[in-house]
């Protein structure tokens, strides 16, 4: 009984207080119509649309921040933050940037992208980080046009949502297809196993295309496993790829998966290359033991080591502020507010229309490259494929989209 | 060749449920209470093994030992803070309270040290060969740390008065209780045991999986207790064979049928057992008292 008087008190209170908050925006809204009777047009067209008025511009960010993918929330949401502080605002206001964490998760994405549009009445989105997320907020976003951009989802079907929906990286399938290329073209590989997460889109993906792509680059694929995004045991599939004794091993996973898979692939004495994706950033972080994924190569959005002055301007700066080294996913977080950033700049507005419309006729040079979209809205840049050499990335090979 | 290899494949982890799967059912035949938070003992296990190694410095077997003893005297602690007020109450109050333990327990390091998964230090490496059959080491140790634990026990329970003791109350608390046993000593002890078992099995498990989360006992832990339920949930025979049978199944599963199927057929063998033999493989069938 207790209990559901003080449920009833908080719920009364939080109404209040809402109800409060909400004329306090009206009468400001008001106020500042008053003022400026040109943009006023602007906003009963654009439903709700209040940033216009105010003198910041709002952008939600939307990526885990806790729970297994949390690295990769934090390290992207970090990149987008220093491009926006670094920007000094747009159409000379100020950003400001709102992130919200997803915990990887559908339901908690689609419920930061409603908070975002309803309560913080943001003009853009960059996120959500990981492909399934982002494929909910595209949804969403979809529907009311909100320009959106995911700076790591790879997964083909997301921007398939809207017009509105964009990415910074490229797609699943285009990194399988890169990787498999590089195998058999430029290390001369013939035969190739696949072990890959049945639960995962982006594993599927980039499985799917590695297999059809090394087929047909002359190559042959002897193995072909999978298993379920709780498995932590795989040695019965590596033994049964083991006894097919590839050249080269695929594993399209995030990191803390890899770090499972190099241990067993040790336990049963399978020697092949190690080949890798994107997911693998950061997998030296979760490795005990160096060796186990000595000699791997993966593809990545970037390489530290690029003597580009935008990237290595983009790894000072990331390192003054947040102390440590700057993976793909800040680059692309970087990339990803920049680009959003521009495309205000461009439109001149925060209109969600001429921002989209912007944001399609994009050509800037960014960390990740110089990014254009094709008609998918996925960016047309360049792969960098890395090895792993003594712990360290280094870049082996920087393949461009015409290579392929 | 492939199908030895994937036996000791399925032998490797099935020996780890089987260690788990002991303090299910050890727990299960004294009290008769399903104490889910066992899983979160392997957990705890595992960091108390992380942190002895990577930040003390030490060796694996004197980490092991530590982590043993402090899994025994936390399983104790559990049993008295949350399970002893309620040995009167319905048993469904107390099976509520283990999962409210676990829960807790889980939180409590989520927390504390992160929900990032950690890497595990690594334990012991490479391979050896048997004829054209290739073990690891780490393998080879999981399986003969396992059987080393498992005959020990079986000793302690046959042989010793403790394990008289353990029997005695397993068969029937207030007739033990009325020849003199320490019925509340004798449960503490079982709790120490198998939280103890619990924190070996979770040190092997992070030495061949190794990465570390504070909800890695959750799945691992309703696998054991599954095996615990196949090989007759009170049963220590019982607890070893349904340990093993679930490891074997699962990679034979894997290697041989598909990975996607793996879980519906260890879950299918459960079913399938459950309506053959109610009380599992090696259970005794307890008549209802009316």
């Amino acid at each position: 009984m207790k209990l559901k008087r003080l449920a009833a008190l908080l719920t009364a209170g939080i109404f209040v207080l809402s109800a409060v908050g909400c004329t306090g925006g009206e009468t400001s809204k008001d106020d500042l119509n008053a003022d400026s009777g040109t943009q006023t047009e602007n906003n009963n067209d654009g439903n709700n649309n209040t940033s216009d008025n105010s003198d910041t511009i709002k952008i939600g960010g939307i990526g885990p921040l806790t729970g297994e993918l949390a690295m990769y929330g934090t390290n992207a949401m970090n990149g987008a933050q220093l491009a926006i502080n670094e920007s000094d605002g747009a159409l000379g206001k100020k950003i400001e940037f709102i992130i919200l964490d997803d915990k990887g998760d559908i339901t908690e994405a689609t419920n930061a992208y409603n908070k975002h549009v309803n309560n913080n009445e943001v003009s853009a989105i960059i996120g959500a980080v990981t492909s399934q997320p982002s494929a909910a907020v595209a949804v969403a976003a979809a529907k009311d046009n909100t320009p959106m951009i995911t700076p790591t989802g790879t997964a083909i079907d997301i921007t398939t949502y809207g017009e509105n929906v964009f990415r910074a990286c490229y797609t699943d399938p285009f990194q399988g297809k890169v990787i498999a290329a590089f195998a058999a073209s430029s290390l001369e590989k013939k035969t190739a196993a696949v072990i890959y997460n049945k639960d995962s889109d982006y594993s599927i993906g980039c499985a799917e295309a590695f297999k059809t792509t090394f087929e047909e680059k002359g190559g042959s694929i002897v193995g072909y496993e999978s298993y379920s995004n709780s498995d932590k045991d795989f040695k019965s599939q590596l033994t049964n790829i083991a006894s097919k004794n590839p050249d080269v091993l695929f594993i399209p996973d995030y990191y803390s998966v890899v770090a499972l898979i190099a241990k067993q692939v040790k336990d049963v004495n399978l020697k092949a290359v190690l080949l890798g994706t994107d997911g693998w950033d950061s997998v030296h972080s979760v490795v005990e033991d160096p060796s186990l994924i000595e000699g791997a190569f993966f593809c990545n959005h970037y390489s530290p080591d690029d003597t580009d002055p935008e990237v290595q301007n983009f790894i000072t700066k990331y390192k003054e502020t947040y102390g440590s080294e700057p993976n793909a996913f800040a680059a692309l977080g970087y990339d990803a507010a920049k680009l959003i950033i521009n495309a205000i700049e461009t439109a001149g507005t925060t209109d969600k229309e001429a921002v989209v419309e912007a944001l399609k006729n994009t050509d800037i040079s960014a960390v990740t490259g110089s990014i254009k979209f094709d008609e998918e809205r996925n960016p047309i840049k360049s792969v960098s494929i890395l090895q792993i050499q003594n712990g360290q990335y280094k870049m082996y090979e920087k393949l461009n989209p015409s290579d392929l | 060749m492939n199908f030895i290899q994937q036996l000791i494949n399925g032998l490797s982890i099935g020996s780890v449920y089987a260690l788990v799967a002991l303090g299910y059912t050890m727990v299960y035949g004294i009290v008769k209470l399903i104490n889910f938070a066992h899983g979160d003992i392997i957990m705890v296990g595992s960091y108390i093994v992380l942190f002895s190694m990577k930040s003390a410095g030490f060796p694996f077997w004197i980490s092991i030992l530590g982590a043993f003893t402090l899994c025994a005297i936390l399983g104790v602690v559990i049993e008295r803070v949350a399970y002893k007020p309620l040995r009167q109450a319905p048993r469904i109050s107390a099976l509520i309270t283990a999962i409210g333990v676990s829960i807790l327990i889980q939180n409590v390091f989520m927390l504390s040290f992160k929900p990032d998964p950690r890497p595990f230090p690594n334990v012991i490496d490479g391979n050896f060969g048997i004829g054209s059959i290739n073990v690891s080491y780490t393998t080879a140790l999981t399986i003969g740390i396992s059987v080393l634990l498992m005959i020990l026990l079986q000793l302690i329970v046959k042989k010793t008065k403790v394990g008289k003791a353990m029997r005695a109350v397993s068969e029937d608390e207030g007739a033990a209780s009325l020849m003199g046993i320490n019925v509340n000593r004798t449960i503490s002890i079982t709790f120490a045991i198998g939280s103890g078992l619990a924190a070996v099995g979770g040190a092997l498990y992070s030495a061949a999986y190794p990465l570390v989360d504070p909800f890695m006992g959750a799945m691992f832990g309703l696998k054991a207790f599954v095996a615990a339920v196949i090989g007759g949930i009170g049963s220590i025979p019982g607890a070893i064979l349904g340990g093993l049978i679930m490891g074997i199944a699962e990679s034979m599963t894997k290697a041989y049928i598909s990975s996607q199927l793996t879980d519906i057929i260890v879950f299918g063998i459960l079913i399938v057992v459950l309506l053959v033999k109610p009380s599992g493989i090696m259970g005794k069938n307890v008549k209802e008292k009316v």
